[in-house]
C-alpha cells in the first residue's frame, strides 16, 4: 500500500514511525485506500456542514448567556397539555425516537443495498424518508403551536427575544436538513427500485452511472443530520 | 452468508478516457461544460470581470481624495458605497475565486494526472451558483439607495441601519444573499479541490510528490470549507437581524431620537464569526500565492525548491494556526487584555512558518540559473512586497502598537502591501506562465515588461507613503478629509501624488487586458513547453490540454516536481513522468 513507485520495477520500503504515518497519508494516487471518491466528498461535506452547525449553536450559546433578560423556561415551553396535565418535552421525546429510529432503517437499508437486495433496500428507505417527513410534520405542529402561542422571531410573550430568533433559525435549518434528506431518500429509493445500479442506468443531470454505494453516502448524510438533532435538542430543549 | 463487504469494491482511482462524459454540442462543450478548464476559464473571466469593477471603484475613491471637493457626484454616501464594494469584490469575487476557482480548476487536475475534477457535475454547477452571486452583488447597483456602504467588514450594528447607505435599503440583503450564494457555491467546488487531491492522483504521484502550487491550492480550499461556515452563520443571522427584525447582532438603540425595537444582540459576536472567516480568508489567498511562486522560482530559476518538506508543513502549519489568530482584528473591541496577550502571540508565532517559506524561496534563488523572465519578475516582486507587507503586519499584531494605528491609513497599506498587492502579483506571474498552456500562445514579451515594471513600482509609490499617512493618524474610510488639522499641506500633496500613481498603475493594467486577447491571435508561438518545466502539465500530448487532458493514457510519475539542474542529465529539467535515474536528484527520500 504505502509503496511508491521511484523508478519501473523498484519499490521503497515503508519508512516506520512519524515518517511512517506521514508516508501513508500521502501515498500514492489515494489519502485514504478504501474509500471511493463519493464517500471522501460527503465526509468533508459533513465536516464543513459541521462548522456551520457549531457555528450556528455557538451563537445561539453566545446569545443566551448574555442576555440579561430571563430566558424562558424549555420545559414550559415545549410542555404539550395532554389527558389534562401538562407533560414536558413530550413532544420533542416522541420526535426525537422517531429521527433516532429513522437511523436504524436507514442502517438496515445500507446493509440490504450491499446484499443487493433491491426491494428491500428500496422499503427501508422509504420507511426512512417517511419517519424522516414524519419528524418535519411534528416540527411543523411545534412551530405552529409556539406562533399561535405568540412566538415570533423578534419575541416572545415570556422572556428574552433571542429565544423565537434562535428557535427558529436552528430548527429551520436542521428541518431544511431533514426536507432534502427526505427528497433525496426517495432519489435513491427509486434508482435503486429501478435497479439503475445493476443496469448501470445513467443519472438524468449528471449522465454518469451510479453504484450501491450510493445508498451507504445517502446514510451518511443521514445518520449525521440525526447526530446534529441530538446536540440540538441536548443544548435548546434539555439546558 | 452473503457477503456484506462492498462487493462492487473501489472503484479505480483512474478514468479511463472513454468513460469521460464527452460533451455532444456547443452549449455543452462551451458554456454548460463539465471540463475542468473551461470551468477555469469561465470562473477566471468572471473573477477579472467583476474585479474590473472594483478596480474602478478604487479610482472614484482615489478621486475623492486626491482631489476633495473636485467631484459632485462622489458624496460621502456613495465613497461609502464604493469603499464596501471594492473591498468586499476585491477579497472574495476576484481573489477568492480567481485562486481556487480559477487556478485550481485548471492546475490541480493537470499537476496531479488527473483526466478531470472527481466531479465534474457539482463543479459546473460551482461555477454558475458563483456567477449568481456575482449577478447578485452587481444588482446592488441598480437597486433603489444603491449598494451597501456598511465597510467591507458589515459591522453591526451600522450595517443595517438606515444612516448607512443600503442599510434599509436593498443593498445590505443583496450583499448578503450574494455571500450566501457564493459559499453554497464555493463549497461545491471546494469538495472536488479537496477530493481530487486526496483521492484522485496519477500513479506514483505521492502527496509529498505534488508541486507546491497544488499544496497551496488544497490546504487553502480545506481552509476555506472550515472558515466560511462562520461568515454563511453571519451572514444569514444579519439578514434575519434586518429582514425579520431579530436582534442577534442589534442590541437596544436609538435612531433619530426613536428607539428601534432591536434589543439584546451582541454585536462583538457579528465581529469574531466575521473574523473567525476573515483572518484564514487571508491565508486562502496568501496560500496559492506562496505555492505557485515557489514553482515559479524554482522552473525560473532552473533549481529545485529548497527545503521541499519545510515548505509543505509550512503551508500546513501557517493553514492550522491561522485559525487562531482571528481575535487580532478586534483589539480595539475593548476584550479582555489576556486575550489580547494570546492573540498577540500566536500572530508572532505564525511569523515563523512564513519566514521559513522566504527564507527557502531566497535559498531556492541563491546560485541558481536565474532567468529574468516575466514570471519570474513578478515571483521575486512578490517576495519583496510580501516580506514589507508582513513586517508592518508583526506592528499591527502587537496589541500596544495596534492600538493607535487601528482604523488609519496605516492598516490600509499594511493589508494591501500583503493581501493584496503581493497575491495580485502572483496572479499576473501565474497569467505570464501558464498563458502558453492555455492558449498555445505566448503573451507580448515588451507589453509584459511595461506591465511589470509600471505596477511594481507604481505599487510601491501608492502604498508606502499610506504608511507614513497612516503614522500621522490620517483615518481610514474618510471620505472628506480636507479640514482635519492632522493633514497639513503636503499631506494633501501627498494624497493627491497616491491618487495620481493609482490612475497610472490602473492604466498598466488595460494594457495587460489589452495583452491578453491581442496574444490569443498574435502571440508567439509556445509549443507544449515553452519553460522546460517538469510538471505534469507542461507533458500533456495536446497545448492546450485536449478534454481528458492526457490523451490516452494516463502519466506515471516517477520524481518529484523539481528535478532542475539535475548533475549527469541531458538536459536541465527532467519532467515527472521521466522514467529512468539520471543522477543525483535532491527529491527528499
Amino acid at each position: 500500500m504505502a509503496e511508491t513507485l521511484t523508478h519501473i520495477g523498484q519499490t521503497e520500503p515503508r519508512p516506520t514511525g512519524w515518517q511512517g504515518i506521514a508516508a501513508d497519508w500521502s501515498s500514492d494516487q489515494r489519502a485514504f485506500k478504501n474509500v471511493s471518491w463519493g464517500k471522501a466528498m460527503m465526509w468533508i461535506f459533513l465536516l464543513s456542514d459541521t462548522f456551520i452547525f457549531g457555528c450556528f449553536l455557538l451563537s445561539y450559546m453566545t446569545a443566551r448567556i448574555s442576555t440579561r433578560v430571563p430566558w424562558p423556561n424549555p420545559s414550559e415551553v415545549f410542555a404539550l397539555r395532554i389527558g389534562g396535565s401538562d407533560i414536558p418535552l413530550i413532544l420533542i421525546a416522541i420526535m426525537t425516537f422517531v429521527l433516532i429510529s429513522s437511523s436504524g432503517t436507514m442502517a438496515m437499508a445500507v446493509n440490504f443495498g450491499y446484499r443487493r437486495d433491491r426491494r428491500k433496500t428500496a422499503i427501508l428507505m422509504l420507511v426512512t424518508a417517511a419517519l424522516g417527513a414524519t419528524f418535519v410534520g411534528m416540527q411543523a405542529f411545534e412551530w405552529t403551536k409556539l406562533i399561535t402561542e405568540g412566538v415570533r422571531p423578534w419575541g416572545n410573550p415570556w422572556g428574552a427575544a433571542q429565544f423565537g430568533s434562535c428557535f427558529f433559525m436552528i430548527t429551520g435549518f436542521h428541518g431544511t436538513h431533514v426536507t432534502i434528506g427526505v427528497i433525496f431518500l426517495i432519489i435513491v429509493a427509486r434508482k435503486v427500485w429501478r435497479g439503475d445500479y445493476d443496469t448501470g442506468r445513467r443519472g438524468f443531470f449528471t449522465s454518469r452511472t451510479g453504484r450501491y454505494e450510493n445508498v451507504e453516502i445517502m446514510g451518511l448524510y443521514w445518520h449525521f443530520v440525526d447526530l446534529v438533532w441530538v446536540f440540538i435538542f441536548a443544548f435548546f430543549y434539555l439546558w | 452468508m452473503v457477503d456484506i463487504t462492498p462487493a462492487d469494491g473501489i472503484p479505480p482511482a483512474e478514468v479511463a478516457e472513454v468513460e469521460l462524459y464527452h460533451p455532444r454540442s456547443w452549449w455543452t462543450k462551451y458554456v454548460f461544460s463539465q471540463d475542468a478548464k473551461v470551468i477555469a476559464i469561465q470562473y477566471s473571466a468572471t473573477a477579472t470581470g467583476i474585479g474590473l469593477v472594483a478596480l474602478v471603484l478604487s479610482w472614484l475613491m482615489r478621486l475623492q481624495l486626491g482631489f476633495p471637493g473636485t467631484f459632485d457626484f462622489i458624496t460621502p454616501e456613495a465613497y461609502y458605497q464604493f469603499i464596501t464594494m471594492h473591498g468586499m469584490i476585491m477579497v472574495i469575487y476576484l481573489l477568492t475565486a480567481l485562486f481556487l476557482g480559477g487556478f485550481g480548476n485548471y492546475l490541480i487536475p493537470l499537476m496531479v494526472g488527473a483526466r478531470d475534477m472527481v466531479f465534474p457535475y457539482v463543479n459546473m454547477l460551482s461555477y454558475w451558483i458563483y456567477l449568481l452571486a456575482v449577478l447578485v452583488l452587481v444588482s446592488g447597483f441598480f437597486a433603489p439607495g444603491g449598494p451597501t456602504g456598511a465597510g467591507w467588514t458589515l459591522y453591526p450594528p451600522q450595517a443595517i441601519l438606515s444612516g448607512t447607505p443600503g442599510g434599509q435599503g436593498w443593498g445590505i440583503i443583496l450583499m448578503l444573499s450574494s455571500l450566501i450564494l457564493f459559499i453554497i457555491g464555493f463549497t461545491m467546488g471546494g469538495l472536488n479541490y479537496v477530493v481530487t487531491v486526496l483521492q484522485g492522483r496519477t500513479r506514483g504521484m505521492t502527496m509529498m510528490r505534488l508541486p507546491l502550487t497544488v499544496w497551496g491550492i488544497f490546504t487553502a480550499t480545506v481552509m476555506a470549507l472550515l472558515a466560511f461556515p462562520a461568515l454563511f452563520v453571519a451572514s444569514v443571522m444579519m439578514l434575519l437581524d434586518r429582514a425579520l427584525g431579530t436582534s442577534f447582532f442589534m442590541p437596544a438603540i436609538s435612531e433619530m431620537g426613536e428607539q428601534l425595537p432591536h434589543n439584546g444582540g451582541s454585536p462583538i459576536l457579528f465581529q469574531h464569526l466575521f473574523w473567525f472567516f476573515g483572518h484564514p480568508e487571508v491565508y486562502i489567498v496568501a496560500l496559492p500565492a506562496f505555492g505557485i511562486v515557489s514553482d515559479l522560482i524554482s522552473t525560473h530559476a532552473r533549481k529545485n525548491i529548497f527545503g521541499y518538506r519545510m515548505m509543505v508543513w509550512a503551508i500546513v502549519g501557517i493553514g492550522a494556526l491561522s485559525f487562531v489568530v482571528w481575535a487580532h482584528h478586534m483589539y480595539v473591541s475593548g476584550m479582555h487584555p489576556y486575550f489580547g496577550f494570546f492573540f498577540a502571540t500566536t500572530t508572532l508565532i505564525i511569523a515563523i512558518p512564513t519566514a521559513i517559506k522566504v527564507y527557502n524561496w531566497v535559498l531556492t534563488l541563491w546560485r541558481g540559473d536565474i532567468h529574468l523572465t516575466i514570471p519570474m519578475l513578478f515571483a521575486l516582486a512578490f517576495i519583496v512586497t510580501f516580506v514589507n507587507g508582513g513586517l508592518t503586519g508583526l506592528f499591527l499584531g502587537n496589541v500596544v502598537v495596534d492600538v493607535p494605528l487601528s482604523d488609519t491609513m496605516f492598516v490600509v497599506a499594511h493589508f494591501h502591501m500583503v493581501m493584496g498587492v503581493a497575491p495580485i502579483l502572483v496572479v499576473f506571474g501565474a497569467i505570464y506562465h501558464w498563458y502558453p498552456k492555455v492558449t498555445g500562445r505566448m503573451l507580448n514579451e515588451m507589453l509584459g515588461r511595461f506591465h511589470f515594471w509600471v505596477t511594481f513600482l507604481g505599487a510601491y509609490l501608492i502604498f508606502f507613503p499610506m504608511h507614513y499617512l497612516g503614522l500621522m493618524g490620517v483615518p481610514r474610510r474618510y471620505a472628506e478629509l480636507t479640514d482635519m488639522t492632522i493633514m497639513t499641506e503636503s499631506a494633501h500633496h501627498l494624497n493627491s501624488f497616491i491618487s495620481i500613481m493609482a490612475f497610472i498603475v490602473g492604466f498598466a493594467q488595460m494594457v495587460f487586458l489589452f495583452n491578453l486577447i491581442w496574444s490569443i491571435r498574435h502571440g508567439r508561438e509556445a509549443g507544449g513547453n515553452p519553460w522546460r518545466a517538469t510538471t505534469l502539465e507542461w507533458q500533456t500530448p495536446h497545448t492546450p490540454p485536449a478534454h481528458g487532458n492526457f490523451g490516452k493514457d494516463l502519466p506515471i510519475v516517477y520524481r518529484w516536481a523539481y528535478d532542475y539542474s539535475v548533475p549527469g542529465a541531458k538536459e536541465d529539467f527532467i519532467p515527472q513522468n521521466m522514467p529512468g535515474s539520471f543522477g543525483p536528484s535532491r527529491e527528499p527520500a
